[in-house]
């Protein structure tokens, strides 16, 4: 398959590496509203990308077309070389593969956070429960409340519950990771906890998709930084390109906006 | 040793004693305030009022045992408890045979006991589904009999508190599914199979039971073939059935309304498909937020069997009314509704506590949350 038509994404910057995620010319409507213009995105493996962008401007709309959470009217989308269509055996295939973790944690209350873990696993990938029990335990571990395993999320802080939200998706092995501002719903004091978890993840080599404001994990993690508006991709480049030479006045106004509080 | 002084001081510490006690929680619970304080006296007034001459009729002067009706009858006699003693195997078991009352007996208590282990959640496993695959048979072979030397009693003789427990229990058990089924049609994104799920539960929700019963007694053996028949009794269930699913799938849509979104994208999102969502994610929520509507639901089901009369079979309630066209023992229509209340009561009663201790069970502490 041909990619030239992706060549104009400058994916200059990021690690040398095979493309996991493709969008291409990707157009969205909500009825009227054009939510998503001509968005062209190819995320190498391996790469950590933060997105940010005044609240409307399709950030998450964008990342939740990744894994069909959205359905979009124009362009292409491929994952792990399968394309999303309306083939719902490929957007299985495709979320099966992606985690996603959501602003508000999204985790299922009638079951324990040992078994919020093993759900999908066992379920979808087959695996025994043994060994799914095994592998939960572990990232349990991964983000520092293997002692949480059998209660229950309403039992727990906002922080801890995002940590298990993300130990839910690692369980399934994603090879990529998408996260729609997984730190806004947190107070502050938990919001480190998170991040840290999140850092980390970076560091083990994740691709990762990250919507975010907090800028000081941009500057750590961060491959590329995105500035979304107006459902357009306006600008992109590494962090420290983007935070001390913005280039569109938009990104400048919003840069000025973020740093300011 | 006893400083007044010191014992003044101690009293001073602790509450007056009207705020204390028993003195107390009359004060705070009965006479907070004048209308409260109003209130308790007329209900203690009439309570005084009604509860003496209740218990007179109900036990002191009620006539016992097995005597005639004429004891009945007499002056300043109370309730006539020799009429349901006279007549409770009839009220209970209809018009099977009466040398043969013991099968439905012992059936009814097989099945109580099968429904009792059931509502063990524990329990739930290979054994119990056993004990179902050969209870749910014997009880069917004793009922009707014709093998082993038991005499063969068809269906149209059955009646009684075995009628209403089985018509409701097997209706409630086959139709859950169905209004499952229908509530996720109607939440359904196809067309077609939203259409359809809508204009099954309107239509059904829109006519009276006892009309599906008739329907179901007198219109549906048209559209069969000639020489089909279907007995009386399971047209009554099926159509009984249809109606309790149409109810009960909008209790489930109430359910699933309810359930955040989040909680569907994140069932999405880690590649569950459909089916699996909804087994394993959604439905154990709705149904848990369901329960007090659900309960309501079964109980009012359960009371709704009693108009089979209208096709002519003979439940708890019917059999009552049977008892009392003897007209030796006319006119004790109280004790008999009376003995059918308190049956009815005991089953209803039951679920709605049963129904409490599972909501406390599958309380996961979410609620607190926010
Ligand atoms: N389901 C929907 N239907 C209609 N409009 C929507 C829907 N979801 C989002 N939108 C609109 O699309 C725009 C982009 O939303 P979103 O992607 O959530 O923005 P962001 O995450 O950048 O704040 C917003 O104007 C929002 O109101
Ligand atoms: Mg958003």
């Amino acid at each position: 398959m041909s990619l030239s038509s992706l060549d104009k994404s400058p994916t200059e910057e990021a690690a040398p590496g095979k493309a996991i995620v493709q969008m291409v010319g990707v157009e969205k409507w909500f009825g009227d509203f054009h939510v998503l213009k001509d968005i062209d995105l190819v995320v190498d493996q391996g790469e950590k990308i933060v997105i940010c962008g005044p609240s409307g401007s399709g950030k998450s709309t964008m990342i939740r077309c990744i894994n069909a959470l959205e359905e979009y009217q124009r362009g292409r989308i491929i994952v792990d070389g399968v394309p999303l269509t309306q083939n719902l055996k490929n957007i299985e295939t495709v979320r099966s593969e992606v985690g996603m973790v959501f602003q508000q944690f999204n985790l299922f209350p009638h079951l324990t956070v040992l078994e919020n873990l093993t759900l999908a696993p066992i379920w979808v990938r087959k695996v025994p429960k043994r060994e799914a029990e095994e592998t939960a335990m572990y990232f349990l571990q991964r983000v520092k409340i293997p002692e949480q395993a059998k209660k229950y999320p309403g039992q727990l802080s906002g922080g801890q519950q995002q940590r298990v939200a993300i130990a839910r998706s690692l369980c399934m092995r994603p090879k990529v990771m998408l996260f729609d501002e997984p730190t806004s719903a947190l107070d502050p004091e938990m919001i480190k906890e998170v991040l840290e978890v999140m850092i980390e993840l970076a560091q083990d080599g994740m691709t990762m998709l990250v919507v975010t404001h907090e800028m000081g994990f941009a500057r750590t993690v961060a491959n590329r930084v995105i500035f979304m508006d107006e459902g357009r991709i306006v600008e992109q480049n590494a962090p420290e390109a983007f935070f001390n030479n913005p280039k569109s006045d938009r990104t400048k106004l919003f840069l000025s906006q973020i740093l300011a509080h | 040793m006893t400083d007044p002084t010191l014992t003044a001081a101690a009293d001073e510490q602790r509450p007056p004693f009207w705020r204390t006690g028993a003195a107390g929680w009359v004060r705070t619970n009965l006479f907070n305030t004048w209308y409260n304080a109003v209130l308790t006296v007329l209900i203690l007034w009439g309570a005084v009022a009604v509860i003496p001459p209740m218990m007179d009729w109900l036990i002191l002067n009620a006539v016992w045992g097995d005597v005639g009706p004429d004891a009945c009858r007499e002056a300043g006699a109370g309730a006539c408890w020799s009429f349901i003693h006279e007549k409770y195997r009839l009220i209970l078991f209809g018009l099977y045979p009466f040398d043969e009352q013991w099968r439905p007996l012992v059936g009814l208590v097989v099945f109580i006991a099968l429904l009792g282990v059931t509502m063990r959640r524990q329990l739930w496993g290979r054994p119990l589904a056993l004990a179902w695959a050969v209870g749910a048979p014997a009880i069917l072979i004793l009922m009707y009999g014709g093998v082993f030397g038991l005499t063969y009693v068809p269906n149209t003789n059955w009646g009684g508190l075995p009628l209403t427990l089985g018509l409701s229990v097997v209706g409630l058990v086959v139709a859950f599914p169905l209004g499952i089924l229908l509530a996720l049609g109607r939440r359904s994104e196809m067309p077609i199979v939203r259409s359809l799920s809508v204009v099954y539960i309107e239509l059904i929700r829109g006519v009276p039971l006892i009309t599906i019963l008739f329907m179901a007694s007198v219109l549906f053996p048209l559209f069969l073939p000639s020489g089909v028949t279907i007995d009386k009794l399971l047209r009554a269930q099926v159509g009984m059935i249809l109606f309790a699913a149409a109810y009960l799938a909008e209790v489930v849509r109430g359910g699933l309304q309810a359930i955040p979104k989040g909680q569907y994208e994140a069932a999405d999102s880690l590649g569950l498909g459909y089916w699996r969502k909804m087994r394993l994610i959604i439905l154990p929520q709705a149904l848990r937020i369901s329960i007090p509507p659900l309960v309501n639901t079964f109980i009012g089901f359960f009371k709704d069997t009693t108009l089979v009369i209208i096709i002519g079979l003979f439940d708890l309630l019917n059999s009552a009314k049977t008892a009392l066209t003897d007209r030796a023992w006319a006119g004790f229509y109280i004790e008999a509704y009376l003995f059918c209340a308190i049956i009815y009561f005991i089953f209803c009663y039951s679920m709605s506590r049963y129904s409490q201790n599972l909501e406390a069970k599958l309380e996961t502490g979410h609620k607190r949350r926010r």
